[in-house]
């Protein structure tokens, strides 16, 4: 019974104790741009499911345009810069994702392949115009314009 | 729906996913699940991509296409301390043929041939070798073991293996250590409307060796040269009716 009584105790002690934990917390670094519409505590808990389907309907059956998670626009707004104001990549422990991953024991192996900084490389973000050199429509223009020249030639 | 919170198991069976539903006989229902309009810029069952590469138009002293696809893709830079010419990655790669009869060299870009019956999607343990509706022949990296299965498979000798970690990959083409890979027919470009890297490269080059298209369409201009000159398959033996084809070799 003392016993009880003593760990009641101390576990009525610990409490407050555990109340001040936050200090140990990981502080999730802040992010640039419009905040996401489902709220924080929605994307904290589900990014992970919300890429996993998404990476299958592009890799997979090629859907570009109504995806809402993106590995490359997350990185838009969630890039933590050194001091130098250059965005750290994965293997620096002051990368967005890392910040919480390494508090939580957690290794996400996306980044073994995808790049986890913000790349000026956004052309292929948008659909293609017709006058732009390398879209399909020009290419095929270009190719019909040659057909004509040539069979101009031949006659 | 632009709030995925919001968005529940009911609300899909509700409203995203339209429900055919087909009495075959009393008590035997054939439903099916998938709305019309969710599917817009997707691969397109109704076209094959492919590319028509004329060696005579080919320069033996120009490889601009595997420039761009390096640059493009971000390969051929890995090195590493296992690092040999052997293992470095190659998507694309310049070959030269000699007909030792009559001493004539041609050269020719090769790159995956994005057969219609892929050996290296037969061989896949895992599903993650993969063909398109449109044709086009893609590892899922996200479910490669990296077993290399493929890589035996394949007779064109058109995939690589990722020996040392990758830093800054390009946002184009995701890759790392592990896991195979090969040419992906520029699909992040396609995708998007744009032609593949090494068919601009090539035409900027002022060759205009590689002609790229629509197989499906008979009134492109990939279709209509198929249709008008001889053109070959690489190992026509092995009957995998590749998407990529050679004239003049």
């Amino acid at each position: 019974m003392r016993l009880i009584l003593a760990i009641l105790v101390l576990m009525g002690l610990s409490l407050p104790i555990h109340a001040d934990n936050h200090d140990i917390w990981p502080e999730v670094p802040k992010a640039t741009g419009e905040p996401h519409p489902e709220g924080n505590e929605y994307w904290r808990k589900n990014h992970m499911v919300l890429l996993r389907h998404d990476r299958d309907l592009t890799l997979r059956e090629g859907e570009r345009e109504d995806i809402q998670a993106s590995l490359q626009t997350c990185f838009d707004c969630h890039a933590v810069k050194d001091d130098a104001g250059v965005a750290v990549p994965f293997e620096d422990e002051r990368n967005f994702c890392r910040v919480c991953h390494d508090f939580v024991a957690v290794k996400p192996d996306c980044f073994t392949c995808h790049r986890a900084t913000p790349s000026d490389n956004v052309q292929n973000r948008m659909m293609a115009t017709p006058d732009e050199p390398n879209s399909i429509a020009a290419y095929l223009e270009r190719l019909k314009a040659l057909e004509a020249t040539e069979a101009e030639a031949n006659q | 729906m632009s709030n995925r919170a919001e968005m529940t198991r009911r609300d899909i069976l509700k409203s995203g996913a339209a429900v055919a539903t087909l009495t075959l006989a009393p008590g035997v229902t054939l439903m099916a699940f998938g709305g019309s309009d969710a599917k817009a810029a997707a691969a397109d069952a109704g076209k094959r991509w492919g590319l028509l590469i004329d060696a005579n138009k080919c320069d033996s002293n120009c490889s601009d296409c595997v420039t761009a696809c390096k640059t493009e893709n971000g390969w051929g830079n890995d090195g590493g301390a296992h690092s040999t010419p052997e293992t470095e990655s190659a998507w694309i790669r310049k070959v030269t043929l000699k007909d030792k009869n009559t001493g004539r060299e041609v050269s020719a870009p090769v790159m995956c041939q994005h057969c219609e019956s892929p050996p290296c999607v037969d061989v896949c343990p895992t599903g993650a070798s993969m063909q398109r509706v449109d044709g086009i022949v893609l590892v899922d990296k996200h479910i490669c073991i990296g077993c290399r299965y493929c890589m035996m498979a394949c007779p064109f000798k058109a995939r690589s293996f990722v020996h040392s970690d990758v830093p800054e990959q390009s946002v184009n083409a995701p890759r790392g250590k592990g896991v195979v890979e090969s040419c992906t027919l520029c699909v992040h470009r396609v995708d998007k409307g744009r032609i593949p890297a090494c068919v601009e490269a090539c035409e900027n080059a002022g060759h205009s060796a590689i002609l790229f298209g629509d197989l499906k369409d008979p009134e492109s201009p990939i279709s209509k040269a198929l249709k008008q000159y001889p053109s070959i398959a690489l190992r026509a033996d092995l009957e995998l009716d590749p998407g990529v084809r050679y004239q003049n070799l």
